[in-house]
């Protein structure tokens, strides 16, 4: 039966296009059999105009006006028919008050691209110097919902079984040295699935993928000449479309099917894929930036904004997104949805995230709304939701971020205390005890256990991995902001040399540093998170916050694969380890304390003497034992591990706690051995003939297994 | 009006001859003329694509379509590609239903 709601009942005033009411949801475009639905809101709004452009083309070639009875509340919406939806490119004009003092800052003249727009254009080549005379820079495209998952769907791994693995689209394949056909794409990551399968990794957590202006506050850097760009990308134009110049297929327009067709592939593979999103402010800047989209839709709605009518600036990025307001809220909502559904993306990272718990005024909420509406989202609810648990504002909530259950962080105390420790610092022992066990001092209060904490060393901001043995101080010189910006708490050692260097002493020192961060963190309760490239030791020579290198400062240089094999293989059967052994996995915390019967308790603490550990300001040994009969809290037998580190500058005898009468200590790791004895792959470990006393190197780790 | 593809059916073989263009304005078209084949035994799904120059979003989908309603055991193939259109299959990965061919040789 032909429904008769779905005829046009009015033409556009040229004549060219018919018309009729549209749905209010779902806001943006939507393809209907005929013709497209646009929907926006706009609280301020008093007219509102869609404007049509034939891709690439100057100037638009029509513009129609939402005729009053296409208003319903604060939404207009209207369905166009006979649309060319592949070829065009559409957006608004919005015609309102501009009063800033209100939060008004309408311009009729400025066109404005769909906050929900699910393809971008404009951008479709990265790098390509944008024509800045157009009108339109930004522009929303219409696209095809339909992608044949087959029988996909998002895996379900447990948070603590997680391997995490962070990576930037581009910089993980743009080298040459990657090797792959379509450098620094989507399409490429494919192509190293096999690499990632091969190093264990279970979870890819890719940088920023939404659309975002790689141009903005470009400039050429004082010290180096080149072009610095917004490489990182935390910076949102739009939150729904993938962006094009990180896409092979981006010059068709084709980046929504590579991406899915990247989940599709890794879940194929067991890969998790998780995707930071920022939500905490926009590309438009404050009042002296770009009308890009929100700010002339409507501003108040979108931004917080002083009594005056200025932007606050907690993200430290000129604008604040305010979502806390109900729009927004649901515009947030409506997004992460879009991607678990659509996408089949298995969880999100929230770049700054103790900005959502702020209010429309900017205070920082008990309860906030859209943190506790993403905690039961339906849609969302087998969702991995990892919050950076701070913002530029001065909120710091590690271990108080409002979680109701569901939130894990990432736990920067974590990072912290291991480098301090890693560097032989004092009085750590005790921080350790807490972060080796999933950090139950952040955790425990709430009962929201081990898995809350998302363990990392290193991560996109700061040292990479091999930099933070190599270097003490930071240097970014070359980010033409006279090495002020980046971090200076980086609790690194160079191990002697500060720099590249030929001392084959001080490249060993720093080979076994690494090794023994990366034993650490793998053995550590909680989910382990490492950043792309450390298995190669890659380097950024010292910059520590490379956000606006698009070079090979932050290129993940693959020649170094093979120069540094002995770390690949290191990471390799350490991952290989950890997912061997369910002890090592607990979603809780521990008790302290033996409840199955085994004679020992689930966790245990020990130095140069067994079932002591010296937890005074200068001890710099640590160890501990976990019982295998206590494997996810007693519901799995595995077997017994016990790790030993030494980060004194002398070697040390560990005394090593009794096991039962048919039981012995085999050897997993030795960071102190050279390779290939430094680890042995799973089930080939070697039974230790002195089952007493184990002599841990200076600065080593050393992990046992009894079998 | 001067169609850019051909359909034509012999012996279990449908074979669809493309050139030009295909996307948005003329993929409904093609579509409308797939559909003519569903329900009649098919086992080679054939798309011959030597003069095709540049197929879009929409003209992959109507590939799909066809590969999806004419026969899930219907093998479909795509021979003598040019260069650009292979590699905007393969980069967007929708090629997965395809067995990529310079000339034809039963599966």
């Amino acid at each position: 039966m032909l429904r008769i709601d779905l005829h046009p009942t009015h033409t556009s005033k040229d004549g060219k296009y018919r018309l009729r009411v549209g749905k209010p949801l779902p806001f943006g475009a939507t393809i209907v059999p005929g013709g497209v639905n646009f929907s926006v809101y706009s609280r301020a709004a008093t007219s509102c105009e869609l404007v049509l452009f034939n891709k690439h083309e100057d100037k638009p070639c029509c513009s129609i006006a939402f005729p009053d009875e296409f208003r319903i509340g604060n939404v207009f919406t209207m369905v166009v028919f006979d649309l060319d939806y592949e070829n065009i490119e559409y957006g608004f004009y919005m015609d309102g008050p501009f009063e800033p003092r209100e939060g008004h800052r309408f311009d009729h003249t400025k066109i404005l691209m769909d906050p929900y727009a699910k393809v971008i254009g404009g951008r479709d080549l990265w790098g390509k110097t944008p024509d800045w005379s157009d009108i339109y820079q930004h522009r929303a495209r219409i696209c095809f919902d339909d992608f044949d998952w087959e029988s996909d769907h998002p895996l379900e791994t447990p948070v603590e079984d997680l391997i995490i693995y962070e990576a930037h689209v581009r910089g993980f394949t743009k080298h040459p040295s990657s090797g792959v056909k379509h450098p620094g794409t989507f399409a490429a990551i494919r192509e190293k699935i096999p690499y990632l399968k091969e190093l264990g990794v279970n979870c890819i957590e890719l940088m920023p993928i939404h659309e975002f202006d790689e141009f903005e506050n470009s400039r050429t850097s004082p010290v180096t000449g080149k072009l610095l760009m917004n490489y990182w990308g935390y910076s949102n134009v739009g939150f729904f479309a993938p962006k094009g110049g990180f896409a092979a297929t981006g010059k068709f327009g084709m980046q929504v099917d590579e991406v899915k067709t990247l989940v599709k592939e890794l879940h194929k593979n067991g890969i998790e894929v998780i995707l930071d999103v920022v939500f905490n402010h926009t590309a438009e800047g404050n009042e002296r930036g770009p009308y890009i989209s929100y700010r002339g839709i409507d501003n108040k709605t979108y931004y917080i904004l002083t009594p005056d009518g200025y932007y606050f600036n907690f993200s430290g990025c000129g604008n604040t997104l305010n979502c806390n307001n109900p729009i927004v809220r649901n515009m947030i909502l409506d997004c992460l949805r879009y991607w678990a559904a659509d996408y089949h993306v298995d969880g999100f990272r929230f770049d700054l995230a103790s900005i959502l718990g702020r209010d429309q005024n900017g205070a920082p909420m008990h309860s906030p709304p859209l943190l506790e509406s993403l905690a039961f989202d339906p849609i969302l609810g087998k969702c991995k939701l990892i919050a950076e648990a701070w913002d530029a504002g001065g909120l710091y909530q590690v271990g108080s971020f409002p979680a109701w259950g569901r939130w894990v962080e990432w736990n920067g105390k974590y990072r912290d205390d291991l480098r301090k420790f890693l560097k032989g610092e004092p009085g750590m022992v005790g921080a350790m005890a807490q972060r080796l066990q999933g950090s139950p001092d952040l955790y425990q209060w709430e009962g929201r256990g081990a898995c809350a904490s998302v363990n990392f060393i290193t991560a996109h901001d700061g040292f990479t991995l091999k930099d933070m043995v190599s270097y003490n101080e930071k240097h970014n010189e070359a980010n033409g902001e006279g090495n002020g910006d980046g971090s200076n708490d980086n609790y690194s050692w160079n191990c002697g040399w500060e720099g590249d260097t030929q001392d084959p002493q001080v490249n060993r020192l720093r080979m076994k540093q690494m090794k023994n961060a990366v034993a650490m963190l793998l053995v550590s309760q909680g989910t382990p998170m490492i950043l792309a490239g450390d298995e190669m030791a890659n380097t950024q020579w010292g910059n520590n916050n490379a956000y606006c290198q698009d070079n090979e400062i932050s290129w993940i240089d693959w020649s170094l694969l093979n120069k540094n094999r002995e770390l690949f293989e290191f990471f390799k059967k350490i991952i290989a380890f950890r997912m061997a052994h369910p002890v090592l996995r607990s979603r809780t915390h521990f008790l302290n304390r033996d409840y199955v019967g085994s004679g020992y308790a689930d966790i245990t603490w020990h130095g140069a003497r067994a079932w002591n550990a010296d937890w005074s300001l200068n001890s710099r040994l640590l160890a501990f034992m976990l019982c295998g009969k206590h494997a996810k809290c007693g519901k799995v037998v595995d077997n017994s591990v016990y790790v030993a580190m030494n980060m004194h500058w002398d070697m040390h005898g560990f005394e090593l706690p009794r096991l039962p009468k048919n039981l012995f200590w085999h050897v997993v790791a030795n960071t102190d051995a050279a390779s290939p004895q430094d680890i042995w792959p799973v089930g080939r470990e070697i039974k230790l003939e002195n089952q007493f006393e184990f002599l841990v190197g200076p600065r080593s780790v050393v992990i046992l297994l009894a079998k | 009006m001067d169609p850019k593809f051909s359909v034509d059916c012999k012996e279990g073989m449908a074979k669809v001859e493309l050139c030009g263009r295909l996307d948005a304005t003329n993929a409904p078209l093609l579509q409308e003329e797939l559909k003519k084949l569903i329900g009649q035994k098919i086992a080679h799904l054939v798309f011959l694509a030597k003069d095709l120059e540049y197929i879009s979003s929409a003209g992959l989908r109507v590939m799909i379509f066809a590969k999806q309603k004419i026969g899930v055991d219907a093998h479909a193939y795509l021979i003598g590609a040019q260069d650009a259109v292979l590699s905007v299959i393969k980069m967007s990965g929708l090629d997965n239903f395809l067995t990529i061919q310079d000339t034809y040789n039963e599966q």
